[in-house]
């Protein structure tokens, strides 16, 4: 076993109070074997990798457990020697590639650092190494003289890669690596992960949010929730018979083409915060199997298959845990159903942006960026277009451009069949009923110094002035209604509002003036999958209700097949392909369109 | 007697009433309390804005105006009934100090003396004229053995002092238990307090027996000059940040809001007053104002009045070459919050500007308002003592920090050196402007969220 | 990056032209030629021939925008505002109120200015850095709090202060350098060295808390977790990776206010009795002598802006993701 994790439990320190959110955890890796640790964002994975690396932040302390190296206690080193560990026989590589290197050196000083200090290389040796560290992760050798700035997100990725690598690790710990980055180039750095394991016979810990990332990498996956593994085996025991109540929910929050039409599961509750008191399973209060044994007493892992191991109460008992159901749906209108004559709610037509360069002495446009070159598209009442496409490829340009946020370069914009893009003033205000925007990050699209309830009135106050006060409260209290939260939101304030509450007051603000479109521009890529169930099933639901239209603006495949009617790939500025969801996704006429699916995670072991 | 607003006087009340109402405010608006509230938990910051507050409390009493009624001319009879009033224009704070004023000894004399500090030449009874340190008319006058009684003397009247100090803490702490009951910082707070009850009871008991600063060059105590000098600090410190507020505010904001044309012209103004080397700005608008006052005096009354207004023209000068600092600093915050989510959506609802403005940035960037106007206070008061010594400070008649160390520091080269007054002044300013750059690290430690996390 | 430079110094004409329209406002518009005269003068008893004859001597008879009586180009060259604000842009900064080239001046006045300006900026800039760093070297200890107490106390001090009281200790106490003066040369060093040690220890509370205040930034960073992640030791994270980030803010700023340094320090060289521009300066405002007032003015303006160029060139210089077009 290269590295053996037992019992490790990370203690925080915040004033009076102190938080666990590492409670117990225990794992192995042995060589070349590749582990994925699975969780939702704070179940306190990273915080497990940082803690065998002891790079935990400020405040934060290792309790208890041991990790053994290759059989050395890695705790109780002296930091002298844990300093030569660290970047040696353990390394780990980071989720942001943008921030994570050192931007006034070069890659090639940046890498030369690792290999001086734990290699002990000098001179010609010292450039020979740097070259084949570069080529083995697949940059350029002329790289070398780059700084991070001059890099892509891929390529930096890389090169914090080589600069792992230079200490010859036996364990690499690689924490959400491919998180920030594109789906295409998501899967270059997860094979480029892969082979380097294989090649050099390393034991590879890798840290992921996403199901599909972790089937295609894994030898073993642990669950983690809230701070403990909850489920620990192979890859194909997991992925063919999962055993926990969490992990097999998991599988059934995830949208799909195959759950088309179908509402998805939803785990109700919230994750217990790291503070909370719990003497039993974590997980009963948000499981429908628990029974009162659950509560009441501690839940240890146990071998309940050979290489399977799991902690939940109702394994052994006399009643086996059952099958659970998806929940059938009520259905959505089939595609065939939306009138393809009628006037469409949006229409867009040779839609552009372009962005001047400007150079020289004197400023003049040198140039111009298309963001946005030429964009025909048409949506229907109560269907969903989803637009794909990768980061800069201009589609959050596009959404605003339609909305009239930014001024189009040319080309027309028709809101039922009038054009929008030369109106001005009262007239545009009076359209904007028709159009709002959902956005993806639940923290930034609410303002923090305004009530829920404020926030929510604000459309309606500005475009609705014929409302009294009273009647605004009682649009906005039928509206949280709507969106599933509780009335005395209203009188609340963002921060005391989880992720997915957020979405839902920010969809609540959007639905306040009764559009007929809405642009949701990634409304689920900032959250946790079991919330994205919850919003996506919240979509379906006020599309029904309402037929609304929506522009779905996403990168999520899966999403995508579960939801959209229509497909539109945005590439470089340009729709390259648009067809219907179904014959689409499954033949794909594009080289972009088929490069996306194939990049796309979760087809299986590489 | 008739009271007197002078136009700082009307400022700095504005200025309270400003802070009251934003207490007001901020105390209903759980998201507006919360930074406050670990503002209020940090003992260096409670301790520091306990000091601030006796501070500008003197500042307040010293603002307070009026003109006192001349006695009744001989006789009794009122020029029509009418009363006369002084020329001079006393503050609450003079009143109070009374004795200090009226104590007014010939010429320099050390902290605590009961003699001049230079020898002059004395009658004696018999006739005879010696040269010798004369007793001092106030200083210890109660002494009947000047050089022998004076130290038992000093140490009974401290101990009576220190003793009604402690009474006067023992009585607030007690009034203070309910609204310090739950503050972390409630040992910081009382034993600030402790400390300075202590050292006003001490100085309450020993001032008007004794010069305890010492008297100046033409035998004014130095102590009166000292608390006189406060408000002149508060003020500059005070009412410059009020006058930059708008400009800054408005300025900032609308250019990093608005961009284009608006930003270029800001960005112009603001390089171009930047160009100009800070002090010579504030000379030479200081030097056009004097030359101004000079040639218009039917603009002021009384000497008060005129060293009021140069005062008040000083601030604006200050604040005019001030705002710079701060508009950049919103100008960029500003171009961050504008391209947030939240302003996205209110623009596609057709939000108009003006509110967007109101409702979504100017909440979002008030922080740094804060955050700047406490941090420039303790600039400003020492700017005060520096300009004062260039020539281009407040009214050489007015009593300030800066006017005081002007005015003492050729004593250092005498033989014996005269210390106090310096020592004196320093020591204050030294007071003041500590804990206002330890309150303002509090707020900022509490305000800023890329503080956060930081020690 | 040479258009980026020419556009920079093109930007910076009507920045220098606005400077000059509002020192010519500030001291012709607001205040005309005969209040100058009648304050030089004195208030009272100034007879009318008097301030004519003042005013003749000076250049200030002339109209302020537009010489009516003039013909041809005289009617705008034969105007206070050609012959005094214009002509500072060829830099002709003329007569001082009392007579002396203004130009010469500066050039004399210049050197003894340099010779404690530079020296205090350069050790002031290393001994506040390096307070910075072993404070950080420190943090969490006790060293780092007693340091920090000890640097917002220091800020807390009054310029003055420092100034009065060192040359009271230094020089009348111990005696251990001249009062007041200056020579020339090597014998400089002598006069020297107390205005630049009371400069340099009177700049440490604000300085090396500023620079604290910007490693700290620095170190909550991503990359210096991964360069601990590689294994290095604390004293190189904090020399290679810190340091070397934080330097970037601190050499440009240093850079910006470097030409600046020409100007003097006001206070210093008035208390030591420095013959440099800074007691030139509170000579010239002492002594209400417009003329000098206005050629610091445009002069400060001139290397403010020569200070602002230089600060985009050296970001290209030590930092790579700075670009200029």
């Amino acid at each position: 076993m290269s590295l053996v994790v037992k019992d490790l439990r990370v203690e925080i320190a915040t004033g009076e109070r102190r938080l666990i959110p590492v409670d117990g955890v225990s794992i192995e890796v042995a060589a070349n074997e590749c582990v994925v640790l699975l969780g939702e964002s704070g179940c306190g994975k990273s915080l497990t990798a940082l803690a065998l690396m002891r790079l935990l932040p400020d405040g934060a302390g290792i309790a208890d457990g041991d990790a053994l190296l290759d059989g050395e206690s890695l705790f109780d080193l002296p930091e002298r020697a844990m300093r030569a560990v660290r970047g040696g026989r353990l390394a780990m590589i980071f989720q942001e590639p943008m921030t994570s290197l050192n931007p006034v050196l070069t890659i090639g000083q940046q890498i030369e650092e690792s290999l001086t200090l734990h290699r002990d290389l000098r001179g010609e040796q010292l450039a020979v190494e740097v070259r084949r560290l570069l080529a083995a992760v697949g940059l350029p050798g002329e790289r070398l003289s780059a700084y991070p700035s001059q890099l892509s997100g891929g390529q930096r990725q890389r090169a914090l890669i080589a600069m792992m690598l230079a200490g010859e690790p036996s364990v690499l710990i690689a924490d959400e690596p491919t998180t920030a980055l594109d789906v295409t180039v998501q899967a270059q750095i997860l094979r480029l992960l892969k082979d380097l394991q294989r090649q050099r016979g390393m034991g590879l810990l890798l840290i992921t949010h996403d199901l599909d990332v972790a089937r295609d990498m894994a030898d073993r996956v642990a669950v983690m929730y809230a701070g403990q593994i909850v489920e620990w085996t192979t890859r194909e025991r997991l992925y063919g018979s999962p055993m926990h109540p969490y992990t097999r929910r998991l599988f059934q929050v995830l949208p799909s083409a195959v759950r088309r039409g179908d509402r998805l599961v939803q785990i109700s509750g919230r994750v217990p915060p790291p503070d909370a008191q719990i003497v039993g399973c974590r997980f009963a209060d948000r499981c429908s199997d628990a029974i009162e044994a659950c509560r009441a007493d501690a839940q240890g892992l146990r071998e309940v298959a050979p290489g399977h191991w799991l902690r939940c109460g109702r394994v052994g008992s006399a009643s086996p845990l059952p099958e659970v159901k998806p929940e059938a749906g009520e259905g959505r209108p089939a595609a065939g159903l939306t009138d393809r004559l009628a006037t469409p709610v949006l229409e867009l037509r040779d839609l552009a942006v372009h962005f001047p360069i400007r150079k020289g002495l004197f400023q003049r446009v040198a140039g111009h960026v298309k963001a946005v070159d030429g964009v025909s598209l048409a949506i229907h009442a109560g269907e969903t277009l989803a637009l794909v496409g990768e980061s800069g490829c201009g589609k959050t340009t596009l959404a605003r451009a339609a909305l009239r946020l930014i001024e189009p370069t040319g080309g027309q914009v028709l809101l039922s069949g009038e054009d929008i893009g030369r109106l001005d003033g009262e007239a545009l205000r009076r359209k904007r009923t028709a159009m709002q925007i959902v956005f993806q990050d639940p923290f930034s699209s609410l303002n923090p110094r305004m009530r829920v309830g404020d926030i929510i009135a604000e459309g309606l106050a500005a475009l609705r002035p014929d409302l009294d006060a009273a009647r605004r409260a009682a649009r906005v209290a039928d509206l949280l209604d709507r969106v599933g939260l509780p009335r005395d939101a209203a009188g609340r304030y963002p921060h005391e509002f989880s992720g997915g509450q957020r979405q839902r007051v920010a969809i609540a603000r959007a639905l306040a003036v009764e559009p007929r479109l809405l642009i949701c521009d990634e409304p689920t890529s900032a959250l946790d999958v079991s919330v994205q169930a919850q919003i996506l099933n919240l979509l379906a639901d006020l599309q029904r209700e309402q037929g609304l239209a929506y522009l779905f603006i996403t990168h999520n495949l899966p999403v995508v097949a579960y939801l959209a009617d229509r497909v539109a790939v945005m590439y470089q500025g340009r729709i390259v392909e648009e067809g219907e969801a179904g014959a689409l996704l499954s033949a794909p006429t594009h080289e972009y369109t088929r490069m996306l699916l194939n990049s796309a995670p979760g087809r299986g072991p590489a | 007697m008739m009271p007197v607003l002078l136009w700082t006087d009307g400022l700095i009340f504005l200025l309270v009433a400003g802070l009251a109402g934003f207490v007001f405010v901020v105390r209903r608006h759980e998201h507006l309390a919360a930074p406050w509230r670990r503002v209020a938990g940090d003992p260096v910051g409670m301790a520091a804005a306990v000091l601030l507050l006796c501070f500008t409390g003197i500042a307040v009493l010293d603002s307070l105006h009026f003109r006192p009624a001349l006695p009744a001319g001989p006789g009794g009879d009122k020029l029509g009934g009418e009363i006369q009033y002084a020329p001079e224009v006393k503050s609450l704070l003079d009143r109070a100090l009374a004795p200090l004023i009226e104590h007014q000894e010939k010429s320099y004399s050390a902290p605590f003396a009961s003699r001049l500090f230079i020898r002059e030449a004395i009658t004696l009874a018999d006739g005879r004229t010696v040269r010798d340190f004369p007793r001092l008319q106030y200083g210890g006058a109660a002494l009947a053995d000047p050089d022998a009684g004076r130290a038992g003397d000093i140490l009974v009247r401290a101990a009576a002092g220190l003793a009604g100090g402690l009474a006067v803490w023992l009585l607030l702490a007690w009034a203070l238990r309910r609204p310090l009951r739950r503050s972390a910082a409630r040992g910081t707070i009382l034993y600030t307090l402790l400390a300075v009850c202590l050292i006003v009871g001490a100085l309450a008991a020993l001032a008007p027996h004794y010069h305890v600063f010492g008297t100046d060059k033409v035998g004014q105590d130095v102590l009166y000059a000292t608390l006189k000098s406060i408000r002149t600090g508060v003020l500059i410190g005070a009412l410059t940040t009020l006058i930059t507020l708008p400009l800054a505010i408005g300025l900032g904001v609308s250019a990093g809001y608005f961009g284009g044309r608006v930003d270029d012209v800001v960005q112009y103004l603001y390089t171009t007053l930047n160009a100009i080397p800070g002090v010579l700005l504030i000379a030479a608008a200081v030097l056009m104002m004097q030359t101004q006052l000079e040639t218009h005096p039917d603009w002021f009354e009384t000497g008060a009045e005129r060293a009021d207004l140069r005062l008040l023209f000083l601030c604006m000068i200050l604040g005019m070459t001030n705002w710079t600092g701060l508009a950049r600093l919103l100008r960029g915050e500003t171009l961050k919050v504008r391209e947030l989510d939240y302003v996205v959506a209110a623009r596609a609802f057709g939000v108009s500007n003006t509110r967007i403005l109101l409702r979504h940035i100017l909440p979002n960037v008030q922080h740094i308002v804060l955050i700047s106007v406490v941090m420039d206070f303790s600039g400003l008061v020492l700017a005060e003592a520096v300009l004062s010594y260039v020539g281009v400070g407040v009214d050489p008649g007015m009593m300030s920090f800066g006017n005081m160390i002007n005015g003492a520091r050729l004593e250092l080269a005498r033989e014996p050196v005269v210390w106090w007054q310096l020592v004196a002044a320093f020591a204050f300013m030294f007071v003041l402007v500590l804990s206002a750059n330890l309150f303002a690290d509090s707020v900022r430690d509490a305000l800023d969220p890329r503080s956060r996390g930081r020690s | 990056m040479t258009a980026y430079l020419l556009r920079r110094l093109l930007y910076a004409v009507p920045i220098l032209i606005g400077v000059n329209l509002l020192t010519f406002a500030l001291f012709f518009l607001v205040n005309t030629p005969d209040d100058m005269a009648r304050l030089h003068l004195g208030v009272k008893r100034v007879t009318p021939e008097a301030v004519v004859k003042w005013k003749a001597e000076r250049g200030y008879d002339k109209p302020l925008l537009v010489n009516a009586g003039a013909a041809g180009l005289a009617k705008v060259s034969d105007t206070i505002f050609f012959e005094k604000s214009l002509a500072m842009f060829a830099f002709e900064f003329g007569a001082s109120d009392d007579g002396r080239d203004i130009a010469e001046a500066i050039r004399t006045r210049m050197w003894p200015s340099l010779a404690i300006a530079l020296p205090t900026f350069v050790i002031g800039l290393l001994v506040n850095i390096t307070v910075a760093l072993i404070l950080l070297f420190f943090r969490r200890t006790y060293v780092e709090w007693t340091g920090v107490v000890a640097l917002v106390a220091m800020m807390s001090v009054s310029g003055l202060f420092y100034i009065i009281g060192g040359q009271f200790l230094f020089a009348k106490v111990w005696q251990l350098a001249p009062i007041s003066g200056y020579q020339d040369g090597i014998n400089a060093a002598r006069f020297v060295w107390l205005p630049i040690l009371i400069g340099v220890v009177g700049g440490i509370g604000a300085g090396a808390r500023w620079y604290r205040t910007l490693f700290l930034e620095e170190a909550g960073k991503d990359y210096v977790r991964t360069a601990r992640a590689k294994g290095l030791t604390e004293t190189r994270v904090l020399f290679r990776h810190i340091l070397k980030n934080g330097m970037v803010p601190i050499l440009t700023g240093a850079v910006a206010v470097f030409p600046l340094l020409f100007m003097g320090s006001l206070i210093m060289e008035s208390f030591f009795g420095i013959p440099g521009l800074g007691s030139y300066t509170i000579d010239a405002i002492n002594a209400q002598d417009f003329a000098i007032v206005r050629a610091m003015v445009f002069l400060g303006a001139v290397l403010y802006i020569a200070g602002l160029i230089l600060t985009d060139v050296s970001y290209t210089l030590v930092d790579p993701r700075v670009r200029l077009q």
